[in-house]
C-alpha cells in the first residue's frame, strides 16, 4: 500500500496535514462562536483537498485531482456558505447555555485523542504496519469521530451539531485518503455529493425548526420522552 | 427478470414525476397507487424466478434472492401504506402540500426498493443514507413542534450513526486492499472472499461498526432512541413504511456483513454481538410496551422488540434461524402496517394519540376494530398467525445455538410483552367509555380495505408455510454461508 512506502517529504507533508486537521477540530471544540466553527471546518475542509491532491501526486492516482478540485468546492466552499446563510438566516451567534465549558470539552477531548492513539497503535500492531503515518492516519480518524460524537453530545445549537456531523465524515475522509487511496472514485464522488444534500436538508429543517419550535437548541427539544 | 425490475425501480419514479407536472391531488394519488400496484406485482414472483445472482451496470447492482425478498417486503407495505394514505391524507385538506407529499412518499419507497439492489457496499451506505433523507420530511410532514422534534431526532442520530457504518466499511476495504492491493472494486462477493485471508482484528472492528451505524438505523436498542419518536409523529402510512419496510432493508446490509464475517470463521464474536443487541432490544421493547401512553408509540416499541427479534433469528444463523428471521420480516411487515393503520383510524376518530383517551373502540369500528384486535393478538406472535411460527422457528434455532442463554430470555420476554401489550387493547376495547366523544372523522373504507389486505395474508402465513418460501429461505440460508 501507498502509506508502507512513501519517501520522507510526502510522510511528513501528510503528517503535518492530519496534524492539523486534528487540531482545527480542537478549535471548533474550545470555541464557543458559532461562526470560529465554521470557519475552522472551513479550512479543514482545504486541508482536505490539499491532502487529496498531494496523495494523487505521490500515489500516481491521478483521479484524486478530481476528488480535490470537488471536496474544494462543495466542503471547502458551498458547505460552509450554506451554513454561513443559516446562521445569518437565525441571528444565533453563539451557543448560550454551555452543558461542558469549553476548557472542560477540550480535556475530554484530550482524552478522545489519548483513547484514538491506544487503538490506531494496537490495531496498526496487529496488521504488521508500524509507519507513523499509519497510525498517526489511524489516530486523526479516530480522534475526529470521537470529537465529533463530543460536539454532538455536548453542544445543542442546531449549527453546531450540523457541523458536528461533517467533523465526523471530515475524519473518514482524511484517513481514507492516507490509508485507502485507491477506493473507487465514483463512491468518493458521491458521497461529497451525498453530504451536499444532507446540508440542504439540514438547511430546510432548522428553518421549520425555528418557525414550529421556536428555537434552534436541542435543549428546548423535550416534549417526545418515553 | 430484467422487465420486472426495470419496473420496480421505474414505477415509483413515474409517481414522483406524476406529481411534478399537474398539480391535481386526485391524480397524483391515483398514479401513486397504480405505481405501488405495479411495483408489487412486478416484485411477488422475482425471489422465485432467480437461481444465481444476477448482475447489472458493470457489477453495481446485483438481484440476488436476499435482495429480493427484500424488496418484496418493501412493494407490500409500499402498496398497502399508498390504500390508506388516500383515505388518510385526504383529512389533511392542504391539497397543495398533498402533492408533496405523494412526491416524497414515492421517494422514499424508491429508495427503499433500490437499497438492497446495490452490490457495492459503499453505494449501499450511500442508498441508505438517502432514504434517511428524504424520510427525514416525511416524518416532519404535520409541521408541529413535535413532528418537528421528531425529524430533527431523527436525522442527527440516524446520521451520525450510520457514519459509524462508512467507517467500517473503509475500514474493511482497507483490510482487503492489504490482501488483494490498493485498488479493487469492494463488492459483498469480493469482501466475502477476501474475509479469510484478512486482518482479524481489522475484520472483527469493520463489523463492529458496520453492525452500530446500520444497527442504529434498523432501531436496535440502545441505538433505538430516535424510533419511537420518528413512528409516533410522522403521519400514519409514514410511520407504517418507516416500520414494515425502512428497517428491514437496513437490516440486509447487516446480514450481508455478517455472512462475510461468517466466511471469514473469526468465531463467534460478529454472531453473539448481534444476539447482545438483540436480547436488549427485546428487553427495551417490553419494558417501554408495559408502561406506554402513546398509541403509536406502543407501536414503535413494538417495532423495536421485532427488529431485536429479527436480530436473534439471524445472529443464532443456520438455516432454521435464517428462515425464520426472513418469513418473520414479512409478516411483521404485513403486521405493523395492520397495526399503524389501526392506530391511525382510531386516533383520527379519538382526536388523541393518548390511550386512556381511546375507549370502546369496538362501538366506533365494529369491523376494523376486530381486525386491529386480531392484528393485536398476531404481533405478540401469537397463533395462528404467520408471526408466531416465524418467531418458533427463531426460538427453535436458538436452541440448537451455542447462544442457547439468549433464546431463554427471549421465551421470558416474549411473554412479559403478550401481557403488557395485549392489557392495553383489554382498556382499549372494554374500558369505561369516555363522558364525552369528540366528533372526530376518518378514512373511511380506505382505511379498513389495507388492513384487510394484511390480516388475510398473514392468517394464510400462519396456517400455512409454503412449500416454495422454504426452498426460498433454505437457498438464502446457503447463499449466507450457513451449513445445512
Amino acid at each position: 500500500m501507498l502509506a508502507a512506502h512513501l519517501d520522507p517529504l510526502a510522510a511528513s507533508l501528510f503528517s503535518l496535514i492530519a496534524i492539523a486537521s486534528m487540531l482545527l477540530s480542537f478549535v471548533m471544540l474550545g470555541s464557543r462562536w458559532l461562526k470560529n466553527y465554521m470557519y475552522a471546518f472551513g479550512i479543514q475542509s482545504w486541508l482536505i483537498a490539499l491532502l487529496s491532491a498531494l496523495v494523487g501526486y505521490y500515489g500516481h492516482y491521478p483521479e484524486l485531482y478530481l476528488v480535490a478540485i470537488f471536496t474544494l468546492l462543495f466542503r471547502g466552499l458551498l458547505l460552509p456558505y450554506l451554513v454561513m446563510r443559516i446562521l445569518q438566516r437565525l441571528h444565533v451567534e453563539r451557543e448560550l447555555h454551555l452543558i461542558l465549558r469549553p476548557s472542560a470539552s477540550l480535556v475530554a477531548g484530550a482524552a478522545c485523542a489519548l483513547f484514538a492513539l491506544l487503538v490506531a497503535s494496537r490495531v496498526s500492531a496487529a496488521i504488521g504496519l508500524t509507519q507513523n503515518i499509519v497510525v498517526l492516519a489511524l489516530m486523526v480518524m479516530l480522534t475526529m469521530k470521537l470529537v465529533g460524537f463530543l460536539m454532538l453530545s455536548v453542544r445543542h445549537e442546531a449549527v453546531s451539531q450540523i457541523l458536528g456531523l461533517l467533523l465526523l465524515e471530515n475524519g473518514i475522509f482524511l484517513g481514507s485518503q492516507i490509508l485507502i487511496p485507491g477506493m473507487p472514485l465514483l463512491i468518493e464522488l458521491v458521497i461529497l455529493f451525498d453530504l451536499l444534500v444532507a446540508v440542504a436538508c439540514f438547511g430546510v429543517l432548522v428553518r421549520y425548526l425555528m418557525t414550529h419550535v421556536g428555537s434552534t437548541s436541542s435543549l428546548d427539544l423535550k416534549r417526545l420522552v418515553g | 427478470m430484467t422487465f420486472e425490475l426495470c419496473v420496480i425501480v421505474i414505477a415509483p419514479l413515474v409517481a414522483i414525476l406524476a406529481a411534478g407536472v399537474p398539480p391535481r391531488p386526485r391524480v397524483v394519488e391515483y398514479v401513486n397507487l397504480l405505481a405501488s400496484l405495479a411495483v408489487l406485482l412486478a416484485a411477488l414472483p422475482l425471489p422465485f424466478r432467480i437461481r444465481t445472482p444476477l448482475f447489472y451496470w458493470g457489477g453495481y447492482v446485483i438481484v440476488d434472492q436476499l435482495g429480493a425478498w427484500g424488496i418484496l417486503c418493501t412493494a407490500v407495505v409500499y402498496f398497502l401504506a399508498s390504500i390508506y394514505a388516500i383515505g388518510y391524507m385526504r383529512l389533511m385538506d392542504r391539497p397543495k402540500r398533498l402533492v408533496n407529499f405523494y412526491a416524497l412518499f414515492a421517494a422514499f419507497a424508491w429508495t427503499m426498493l433500490v437499497a438492497p439492489l446495490m452490490n457495492n457496499p459503499g453505494v449501499f451506505w450511500i442508498a441508505i443514507e438517502l432514504t434517511t433523507l428524504v424520510s427525514t420530511f416525511l416524518v416532519g410532514f404535520e409541521r408541529e413542534a413535535e413532528s418537528m422534534e421528531a425529524a430533527w431526532k431523527y436525522i442527527i442520530v440516524v446520521s451520525a450513526g450510520i457514519s459509524l457504518a462508512l467507517l467500517g466499511t473503509v475500514l474493511l476495504y482497507w483490510g482487503g486492499s492489504l490482501v488483494l492491493g490498493p485498488a479493487y472494486d469492494m463488492t459483498w462477493q469480493v469482501l466475502r472472499d477476501v474475509a479469510p485471508r484478512m486482518n482479524p482484528v481489522l475484520l472483527k472492528l469493520g463489523f463492529l461498526l458496520v453492525l452500530v451505524g446500520y444497527g442504529t438505523k434498523v432501531g436496535l436498542a440502545p441505538m433505538h432512541t430516535w424510533l419511537p419518536d420518528a413512528h409516533s409523529e410522522g403521519p400514519a402510512p409514514v410511520s407504517a413504511m418507516l416500520s414494515g419496510a425502512l428497517l428491514n432493508t437496513a437490516m440486509l446490509g447487516i446480514v450481508r456483513y455478517l455472512a462475510v464475517t461468517d466466511a471469514a470463521g473469526i468465531g463467534l464474536l460478529p454472531r453473539t454481538a448481534l444476539v447482545v443487541l438483540g436480547i436488549l432490544s427485546v428487553f427495551v421493547g417490553a419494558l417501554f410496551i408495559v408502561r406506554q401512553e402513546g398509541v403509536k408509540r406502543l407501536m414503535a416499541y413494538s417495532s423495536v422488540e421485532h427488529m431485536g427479534i429479527l436480530a436473534l433469528g439471524f445472529g443464532f444463523g443456520g438455516v432454521l434461524g435464517i428462515a425464520g428471521a426472513l418469513y418473520h420480516m414479512l409478516n411483521h411487515s404485513l403486521n405493523k402496517s395492520l397495526m399503524f393503520f389501526g392506530a391511525g383510524n382510531v386516533m383520527r376518530r379519538y382526536g388523541t394519540k393518548e390511550m386512556p383517551g381511546i375507549r370502546r373502540v369496538l362501538s366506533e369500528f365494529p369491523v376494523s376494530g376486530l381486525l386491529w384486535l386480531a392484528g393485536a393478538v398476531a404481533i405478540t406472535g401469537a397463533p395462528p398467525f404467520g408471526t408466531f411460527l416465524g418467531e418458533f422457528s427463531i426460538l427453535r434455532a436458538g436452541f440448537g445455538s451455542p447462544n442457547i442463554w439468549a433464546a431463554l430470555i427471549m421465551l421470558v420476554l416474549l411473554i412479559v410483552i403478550f401481557i403488557g401489550f395485549l392489557n392495553h387493547f383489554r382498556a382499549m376495547y372494554f374500558g369505561r367509555k369516555p363522558e364525552t366523544l369528540p366528533a372526530g372523522c376518518w378514512g373511511g373504507s380506505w382505511g379498513v380495505a389495507p388492513m384487510w389486505l394484511a390480516l388475510v395474508p398473514l392468517l394464510v402465513l400462519g396456517l400455512w408455510w409454503p412449500e416454495r418460501l422454504l426452498t426460498l429461505f433454505a437457498a438464502i440460508a446457503h447463499g449466507l454461508g450457513a451449513a445445512s
